[in-house]
């Protein structure tokens, strides 16, 4: 069925020995024995509304046991430009422009059937979310296998042993036993590496990594990509890393181009392009990147609350047990939070900070009493809430609000923005309707947004738009205490830090508490005034954030600081730029 | 597993005292006098002896009170007898026994068709890249859910055995026999499986899982069947299981049709008739079939998806 036509050389040749050590810092001529060559790219959309331009006049060259990151914003066709050259584009796109050559081919000129032969044996793609990437319906093995088999690399009988290689040479750890498995019994970080494995399976010149690791916690992204380095310097080759995140793109790139609304708006070597941007677009994303040493506490440094005056929250011993289906007859429990206190004063923030699954939303639940605790008490502002039912319950709601991470789907799609705003003056019966539209105007103005916002549904807002909605829905009826889970992580950059921004100043005017719940230490560090690492459950270190992240005393807290991206260059960098 | 299959069947018993409870009930409450229409069949001149008609109602105990002749049927139809048919003095069960086979044969043969025209209809229609043959074939299942299957029936009748005698227009006779009528069968159904696979194949077909499959330079035939049809297959699975009802209903009509002997014929005989004992264990006979099919689609959802651990959730939770 698929015409073996295009194996120019054996799937398993390395590009080139070139020494990554010598990585140029000027740029000769990027054309010189380039994987792969795109000139002159364009991509569009065709929508109900018109053409949409993605990729225009787009040039780039990754060279082989080279990584070359494309950073940029959503939106800015960087993921167009990574899906053009395999040609896996969506149905309504069209590619109106350019070439991509790749080794003798122009990729834009190929037919379907010669571009099987490429995808999978000379080109591998590490997709983006490894959560849904797999078949849920097929074994680890076979979907790794499957890549062999279509490209006659290994029978029928060879193909599972071969799998299992495979598998463990992407850094799968007991790899006979995972191949056996389905995708869902697999972690993140785990189908991460089941995806990478296929990507090599083949030995490809040239691997595309379309944000491979944005959905993993920093510490499994670190793993992975380290181990994504090390196959590119042991095979020579080349990868083309789309990225959002800056910090990643300095620590893994020896090349960096920077895509905004279609266009290439700079490339070049990465330490030249961090120490010394040339375009606009390249420093404002370079100053809103929030990489631990270059972040500035957003909020005003506030002295420590006199000790006596009562905190608004106080954690006392929390435990929180979730009931695990049996195994055998036996019940067996989770403890999701264990055994954690803490304290939380007025006009602070304090900030939970963990991977998934360390227990920092479940504790947050606790807080708002969302959930009820196992064991512990809960007091918000000097009274026992840990039983609160009724009327005591619903006040406490009044108080304590809660902005969630997705602003995509927190807010009601049928509700104008007026609505939605107003909604929990509704339910706590405030005021008449004048007076409501009057306050979501008030709010509406203290999120930075036009009163015009008011008549608006939440699709018709950009990301930051929203979330800026929910914080003011938040605010309306002027709580002690919000919680925030992971409110900027579904931003972009330069999103995120206007938005800490606005939390920082409502802060400061109204004296809100925050308990700030987030997987990104830079984040954290711009806000908070009070940082508790959670982990399994625990707490396992508290401290001021400067001092934290100075001298971290707890091992995982290293670890955790460690593993964040765009760490290894910050001192060339400062000394550079001296 | 065990666990789960003996949990299903006490779910299965349940529904079928359910449906016979259902059944005595509104059989009951209906108007009409079995035991009036029985007596009043032999006799042109309608009046009836009155006391003949109280030995009658007495010999089918229908002057006891309500409570104790549901007792008396439901203990009796636990050990399978359902009682004598009131017009032909037959036993019940061995009716529907006698008619069973003619009707496992149709509805069996009409729910392969359906499945095989239906779901190759939804592979073929979104297979094709020719956007003119996918709307044409796409636009086809609702048409035959519209249609009323007898009139399909006739429309079939008319032209392959009364113009092109293929096929005998009627009878029993043969595999020769079971085409026209299950396909009349089959086109609805099929029509449903085609529309629900089709769509929910469409939706695999934008999963992530399939640009994989597509980066790995698998071919557009390996990605539909090997990756996306697997994954479609559940919903209609769900259908299908569901449509084995609609059979049972729609052999009714079908036997009519084509005058073929059935549990469909029975049925609508015991019907006119106001037979209540044959038309009791006719509805909890379709209903023992239903729960049987269902009780099957759901051990079979499993195999097709190993998310769905039906051992009473053990690994249901990844921690």
């Amino acid at each position: 069925m698929v015409p073996a036509v295009m194996s120019d050389r054996p799937p398993n040749t390395p590009g080139t020995d070139e020494d990554l050590s010598t990585t140029p810092s000027t740029d000769p001529d990027p054309g010189e024995g380039a994987a792969l060559e795109i000139r002159g790219l364009s991509v569009s959309y065709r929508t109900r509304g018109g053409t949409v331009a993605a990729v225009r006049d787009v040039d780039l060259d990754v060279r082989p046991g080279e990584v070359t990151a494309v950073v940029g914003e959503s939106g800015s066709g960087k993921s167009t430009t990574a899906h053009a050259i395999t040609r896996l584009l969506a149905a309504n796109a069209t590619i109106d422009a350019g070439t991509i050559r790749f080794g003798r081919h122009d990729l834009t000129a190929l037919s379907e059937a010669e571009l099987r032969t490429v995808r999978g044996a000379q080109i591998g793609l590490v997709p983006q979310d490894p959560s849904v990437s797999l078949n849920p319906v097929k074994r680890i093995g076979e979907q790794v296998a499957e890549v062999l088999r279509i490209h006659g690399l290994a029978t029928r009988r060879s193909a599972p042993a071969e799998a299992i290689d495979i598998l463990h040479r992407a850094g799968l750890p007991d790899a006979a036993t995972r191949a056996r498995q389905y995708p869902h019994e697999l972690s993140g970080g785990m189908r991460q590496r089941a995806l990478i494995a296929i990507a090599i399976a083949a030995r490809p010149r040239l691997i595309v990594a379309d944000e491979p690791t944005s959905a993993l916690d920093v510490t499994v992204q670190r793993v992975i990509l380290d181990h994504l380095q090390g196959l590119t310097e042991e095979l020579g080759t080349a990868i083309l890393l789309v990225t959002h995140d800056l910090g990643v793109a300095a620590d893994r790139a020896q090349r960096l181009v920077v895509m905004s609304q279609g266009r290439v708006v700079e490339a070049g070597a990465t330490r030249e392009v961090l120490a010394d941007p040339q375009h606009d677009y390249t420093r404002r994303l370079l100053a809103s990147a929030p990489s631990l040493t270059t972040a500035i506490p957003r909020t005003k440094a506030t002295a420590p609350p006199p000790t006596g005056t009562t905190p608004l929250v106080e954690l006392r011993n929390a435990v929180k047990e979730f009931r695990l289906p049996r195994a055998n007859g036996e019940s067996r429990t989770l403890r999701a939070v264990d055994d954690v206190s803490l304290t939380l004063h007025r006009g602070r923030t304090l900030a939970l900070v963990g991977e998934s699954g360390s227990g920092k939303s479940t504790t947050a639940r606790l807080v708002l009493r969302l959930t009820d605790a196992s064991a512990g008490h809960i007091l918000f502002d000097g009274t026992d809430v840990t039983t609160a039912r009724g009327a005591q319950a619903r006040q406490l709601r009044r108080r304590a609000q809660l902005v969630y991470q997705n602003p995509y789907a927190s807010l009601d799609p049928r509700f104008s923005i007026g609505e939605v705003i107003t909604e929990p003056l509704r339910a706590f019966k405030v005021g008449d309707r004048t007076s409501r539209l009057d306050r979501a105007r008030e709010l509406l103005d203290r999120v930075a947004l036009p009163a015009a916002t008011l008549d608006r549904r939440p699709a018709e807002l950009s990301g930051g738009q929203r979330q800026r909605v929910a914080i003011a829905r938040a605010l309306a009826l002027s709580p002690d205490l919000v919680v925030c889970d992971e409110p900027v992580s579904a931003l972009d950059v330069s999103v995120q830090a206007q938005v800490l921004d606005l939390l920082a100043e409502l802060q400061a005017d109204t004296g809100v508490a925050y308990l700030f719940i987030s997987h990104d230490l830079a984040v954290v560090r711009q806000i908070a005034h009070e940082v508790a690492v959670m982990r399994a459950g625990r707490i396992v270190e508290t401290g001021a954030p400067d001092d934290l992240f100075k001298h971290p005393r707890h091992e995982y807290t290293r670890e955790l600081l460690a593993a964040i991206p765009g760490r290894r260059d910050d001192h060339d960098l400062r000394t550079q730029t001296a | 597993m065990r666990r789960y299959a003996i949990k299903r069947l006490a779910q299965a018993v349940g529904v079928l005292w359910a449906a016979y409870t259902v059944s005595f009930l509104v059989l009951d409450f209906l108007p009409g006098d079995p035991v009036t229409a029985m007596a009043s069949a032999g006799m042109d001149s309608g009046t009836v002896d009155p006391a003949q008609l109280a030995a009658l109602r007495h010999e089918y105990g229908f002057d006891k009170p309500i409570l104790v002749q549901y007792a008396d049927y439901l203990g009796r139809a636990v050990r399978g007898d359902f009682g004598d048919s009131v017009s032909t003095g037959r036993p019940v069960s061995s009716t529907l026994a006698d008619a069973l086979p003619q009707t496992l044969q149709l509805t069996g043969a009409a729910l392969l068709l359906a499945v095989l025209l239906g779901g190759g209809l939804a592979v073929v229609a979104t297979y094709t890249s020719r956007r003119w043959l996918r709307q044409l074939l796409l636009s086809l299942p609702p048409l035959g859910v519209s249609v009323p299957t007898f009139w399909v029936g006739l429309l079939l009748v008319e032209s392959f055995s009364f113009r092109l005698h293929w096929f005998p227009a009627f009878g029993n006779d043969g595999l020769r026999g079971l085409v026209l009528p299950a396909l009349t069968l089959a086109i609805p159904t099929g029509a449903q499986v085609a529309q629900v696979l089709a769509k929910s194949l469409l939706t695999a077909l934008d999963q992530a899982y399939v640009e994989t499959a597509r980066a790995k330079g698998a071919g557009r035939w390996r990605v539909h069947l090997r990756h996306a049809l697997r994954n479609a297959s559940l919903p209609a699975l769900t259908v299908v299981g569901l449509l084995v009802g609609q059979l049972i209903a729609g052999s009714v009509v079908v036997e009519t049709v084509f005058s073929r002997d059935g549990l469909g014929r029975v049925t609508a005989a015991a019907v006119t008739a106001q037979d209540i004992p044959l038309v009791q264990g006719v509805v909890v006979f379709g209903a023992l079939i239903f729960v049987l099919t269902n009780l099957l689609v759901d051990l079979v959802y499993p195999l097709l998806d190993p998310r769905i651990v039906v051992a009473s959730g053990r690994k249901a939770v990844a921690v």
